[in-house]
């Protein structure tokens, strides 16, 4: 029962805008604080007895201590999982932290996971070896391919995970097949949304059941924070009999039967008074504040980011020292037909391409560019260039190089909110470092 | 299929959360690890009045437990269904006897029929819905644990 009668809510359909500025939060009720405020707290102080044991039970939802939830982190939590269309969130400490969680939270040893197998280093280094020390296994697949997804289904599956831009040769997911052929295996679909963002794609929309964010990219937007979130649909029947780490009685919570407790929150509930309590990696209030500034911006942002990458590729597609340029967003792309299903605002601002001069062209353009900061993140308002051959991957050789899809000329890009004439000015400047240095080696071969 | 949005309208759920004072939970189970007993928990936590439907116990979360919803000697305002959707045709006509406000059912227990009866005998019908989410969405602290509890507004609330 309530006091609070005279103001109900309509259900009102509200905007991408207002609700990046408003989902999650509500002005505070004992200040009126209109920002969000920072509660830089570790606990909090119990009601009296019988609240607290409400709170540890979850028949109550309570704050109880924030390796498990922290007010400002909620606010996070609720804009991102309303952004993107889900039942609800759990933030974590950093992206690779919110897809251990997501991915422990339904796994047990013996199960199998099929992937894709263009995704991120990190995921990559996640899954191939993290994933298979706790005994699970899994089956690389071509995203592109319908059938090889279908086919690397076992009787042990227990999830299929992609990228809905691949991280970096620009791969687009076609999420709604993929989810289709997941859900005709009762097994939930996983998508990384980090280089999409909910303004350029929601895939919930088109049949995903988890979503995964590095918020470290372009959602904190300012290269500030490292953290990351776990958005479900809520939709998932986790009580199909593949699931019983989820739907059987926990013996890591008294018994409870989560799924059949919480129904649409039975996963993120898991997900959170278990995954999150016993693996920790929780994200810092101050962390989920940046990234809250960052969300009030994300559409005014990604706009401008998806402007200044086509131009910028473009740019690179007719330059005689440029070769192999992944944007998926140029007009001959091959995954033109699947950016104009699901990205029709734009196909992100994170893509490579090849330098003409091999290894030595790549630094060289490196060396000689003055704005875009070299450096090993995407995502930032500020232009970002990275030469893998050089940094990431310099342990490797040229074969193994391509091995990974990566040349030795390679350089990616993670195109900025910047004056785009001047990062195309920038760029010049290091192509014509390029041709000078092979000039160089012309004349003294 | 039923289109169940018609049984889910906010302002409904609003007006019903906001009016409401006794709440009889048919099929609430003596089991705290089900759904029911965590339902029927917070709603006496959060100040209604409970009263346990279930034949086969006599007393549920300390209240007095009746067999059937016309056993329950004092007004009703929402009856809260826990059980399987073929039994609420029945339970519907017994909200409508006991001239309940509303048949609130939870998620999966869904009867168009049962609706229809309920709606004739002037009850207001929610259906595929939980009424502790919906209670924690609108008055309670759901918000707290990253729920998407979509509600837009700059209204400064009274202290939780």
């Amino acid at each position: 029962m309530t006091d609070n009668t005279s103001r109900a809510e309509e259900a009102r359909a509200f905007g991408f805008e207002t609700r990046q500025l408003h989902a999650g939060q509500r002005p505070d009720p004992n200040t009126g604080a209109r920002a969000v405020p920072i509660f830089q707290t570790t606990s909090y102080v119990f009601e009296d007895p019988e609240s607290a044991a409400a709170y540890f039970n979850l028949q109550e939802y309570g704050n109880t201590y924030s390796r498990i939830m922290n007010p400002t982190v909620a606010v996070f939590e609720e804009r991102v999982a309303n952004l993107e269309g889900g039942t609800g969130a759990v933030a974590f400490a950093s992206g690779i932290a919110a897809q251990a969680a997501a991915l422990f939270t339904l796994l047990q040893p013996g199960d199998h996971v099929v992937s894709s197998s263009a995704l991120y280093g990190g995921t990559v280094n996640q899954f191939k070896h993290l994933l298979r020390k706790m005994n699970v296994d899994l089956t690389w697949v071509d995203p592109d391919s319908a059938g090889a997804w279908r086919q690397a289904v076992r009787a042990n599956t227990k999830a299929f995970f992609g990228e809905t831009i691949g991280n970096p040769a620009g791969n687009v997911l076609d999420i709604e097949a993929v989810a289709a052929i997941a859900h005709a295996h009762e097994l939930p679909l996983i998508v990384d949304n980090t280089f999409a963002t909910p303004y350029l794609c929601r895939p919930i929309e088109w049949g995903a059941d988890i979503v995964i964010h590095s918020a470290t990219k372009f959602i904190g937007g300012h290269g500030t924070s490292i953290g990351g979130a776990v958005v479900e649909a809520g939709t998932f029947d986790w009580s199909n009999g593949r699931f019983p780490v989820v739907a059987d009685p926990s013996p890591a919570y008294h018994g409870l039967q989560f799924h059949e407790t919480f129904g649409p929150y039975g996963y993120l509930m898991k997900l959170r008074a278990e995954t999150l309590r016993d693996l920790g990696g929780t994200l810092a209030p101050f962390n989920a504040f940046l990234f809250l500034q960052g969300l009030e911006t994300l559409s005014l942002r990604m706009e401008r980011h998806v402007d200044n990458a086509l131009a910028v590729a473009a740019f690179l597609e007719s330059h005689e020292l440029a070769s192999n340029v992944t944007y998926p967003g140029l007009p001959g792309s091959t995954y033109r037909p699947l950016v104009e299903k699901y990205l029709p605002r734009g196909a992100g601002a994170v893509f490579s391409f090849d330098c003409a001069g091999g290894r030595a062209g790549g630094l060289s353009l490196i060396g000689g560019v003055t704005l875009w900061s070299h450096l090993a993140n995407v995502g930032d308002a500020k232009s970002l260039i990275i030469h893998p051959a050089s940094t990431t991957h310099r342990q490797l050789n040229d074969a193994e190089l391509r091995a990974a899809g990566i040349t030795p000329g390679t350089v990616r890009l993670s195109v900025g909110t910047e004056s785009v004439e001047d990062l195309i000015w920038d760029l010049e400047q290091g192509f014509a470092r390029v041709a000078a240095t092979a000039g160089k080696k012309v004349a003294t071969a | 299929m039923t289109d169940l949005r018609r049984y889910q309208d906010p302002l409904t759920i609003q007006r019903v959360l906001h009016t409401a004072s006794t709440i009889a939970i048919v099929g609430l189970s003596a089991n705290e690890l089900r759904a029911s007993n965590f339902v029927g928990y917070y709603l006496k936590r959060h100040g209604y009045h409970v009263i346990p439907v279930n034949p086969r116990e006599s007393e549920i979360l300390g209240e007095t437990c009746y067999p059937s919803l016309l056993d329950v000697p004092e007004p009703v305002d929402i009856v809260n269904v826990f059980r399987a959707p073929d039994a609420l045709p029945g339970i519907a006509r017994e909200a409508v006897a006991i001239h309940a406000g509303t048949l609130w059912c939870q998620f999966g227990v869904i009867n168009e029929e049962a609706a229809r009866i309920a709606e004739d005998g002037g009850v207001t019908v929610i259906m595929d819905r939980c009424l502790k989410i919906e209670h924690a969405r609108y008055v309670g602290r759901m918000h707290w644990l990253g729920f998407n509890t979509q509600r837009i507004t700059s209204v400064r609330a009274g202290l939780q």
